[in-house]
């Protein structure tokens, strides 16, 4: 996802001000995207050139400077293709835990398992550290989704190393576990 | 002080001729006023330290306290036990143990009315916590007419009501969805922050994140904690297993 998609999503509600785009677009998100003018006015601008959005002077300003934006019928079309389309999330992760049980896991089993371990604490040190900031702040619906998807994805690596330990055990103790054995 | 304590417990199951260790000198303080969630693999020894901590389950070795007050040898404890398990601890079970044939406000009054309240202050304390557990809906309905995850909201406020000073809860949301679990156990984090003292048994790291500090079993054994302001688990501490030992 880029800025152009959820200047979309917030012209599809309605006509807005650059500047009422900009907030809206952080509240929306927890504050977990920030923008800066130059990159809500550059991204309006294309949108403008390709179609998508046109604009008006704001008949309520007396600068005659503002400019109210709203969503062309192609925008509109863009924007309900772009929700629907493939979330481009769910590739083979290749992010840096799983890369380091990985490689500790084809060595030494002792090794291997301190490793998970010291994993698993930090993680569930994340999660507490995560959980204390949502309680703390309480704040609006962003937010706690915000923590909740946090949450849930810490939640799932810490899943994914109790898995990675039991079937290390297992193959430790008798090799029946073993990958290979089933291809015989 | 410490509401529970837990000194070098061990207890031992016999499957068939040779005794397991299902807690294997396992020692633990939870005060008032925190969350203890404890985490690990099935067998690992989860359930048997909460039963411990309500005698359900006698130490072959190692000593339980409430409230600074060690459960007696013998039998002399049975009684004890049964007393304390009345006056002063929340108990919810894998198996939900409700009575088929009461109301859920009956289920919720009951122990209080075993601890000598009077039925009306019983009914009153039952109808408060089955609003807290979010089953106010349900106060009427028998045990056998609820569902799995509407009995578990039951049981959960039959073990805060009357705001005991030690609830115990093993695996207290297994059959609810997410947003159901994540209320009980956010629940049960206010009631710690109130005051009481609790123990949640749980697989989830999302749940046990709801907590103060976070036990990890393993093999019977506490193998790491993870919690603010505690120094975390040295490697060398020879109280404890390193994770080393467990991969053997």
């Amino acid at each position: 996802m880029a800025v152009r998609e959820g200047l979309l999503v917030l012209l599809g509600e309605g006509p807005r001000h650059g500047y009422d785009l900009r907030n809206e677009f952080e509240a929306r998100t927890g504050a977990l995207w920030r923008l800066n003018s130059g990159q809500v006015y550059t991204t309006l601008e294309r949108l403008e050139r390709d179609g998508l959005a046109e604009s008006s002077p704001d008949g309520d300003d007396a600068s005659g400077r503002r400019r109210n934006y709203r969503l062309t019928a192609a925008g509109a079309e863009e924007l309900r293709r772009w929700l629907g389309a493939h979330a481009r999330d769910g590739e083979l992760p290749r992010d840096d835990l799983v890369m380091k049980i990985l490689l500790a896991a084809s060595g030494d089993p002792r090794l291997a398992g301190e490793v998970i371990s010291a994993h698993r604490h930090q993680l569930l040190e994340r999660l507490q550290e995560v959980r204390r900031e949502q309680r703390r702040v309480a704040g609006g619906m962003a937010a706690r989704l915000v923590a909740d998807v946090q949450i849930v994805r810490l939640e799932a690596d810490l899943r994914w190393l109790d898995l990675c330990e039991q079937r290390l055990r297992d193959a430790n103790r008798g090799g029946t576990d073993r990958p290979g054995r089933r291809e015989s | 002080m410490s509401v529970l304590s837990l000194d070098r417990v061990s207890c031992r199951f016999y499957d068939g001729r040779r005794a397991v260790a299902a807690l294997d000198d396992v020692s633990l303080a939870v005060r008032a006023g925190e969350l203890v969630a404890l985490m690990g693999p099935s067998g690992s020894g989860k359930s048997t330290l909460v039963h411990a901590a309500a005698g359900l389950v006698r130490p072959a070795s190692g000593s339980v306290c409430l409230l600074g007050t060690a459960a007696p040898p013998g039998r002399a404890a049975t009684r004890w036990w049964a007393d304390r398990r009345r006056a002063q601890i929340g108990f919810v079970h894998q198996r939900l143990n409700l009575v088929p044939g009461l109301s859920a406000r009956d289920n919720v009054a009951l122990p209080l009315e075993l601890d000598g309240w009077t039925t009306p202050d019983a009914r009153r304390a039952a109808a408060d916590a089955l609003t807290r557990s979010g089953a106010q809906d349900l106060a009427d309905l028998h045990g056998s007419h609820l569902s799995i995850g509407q009995q578990q909201r039951v049981a959960v406020a039959r073990a805060i009501v009357g705001g005991r000073p030690l609830v115990l809860a093993d695996e207290p949301t297994a059959a609810l969805d997410t947003a159901a679990a994540e209320e009980i156990v956010e629940l049960l984090a206010n009631l710690a922050h109130e005051g009481q003292a609790v123990v949640l048994v749980t697989h989830d790291g999302r749940l046990a994140s709801w907590a103060d500090r976070v036990v990890l079993l393993r093999d019977g054994r506490i193998v790491d904690e993870v919690g603010a302001g505690l120094a975390t688990v040295a490697a060398d501490d020879p109280g404890v297993a390193t994770p080393d030992r467990q991969l053997s």
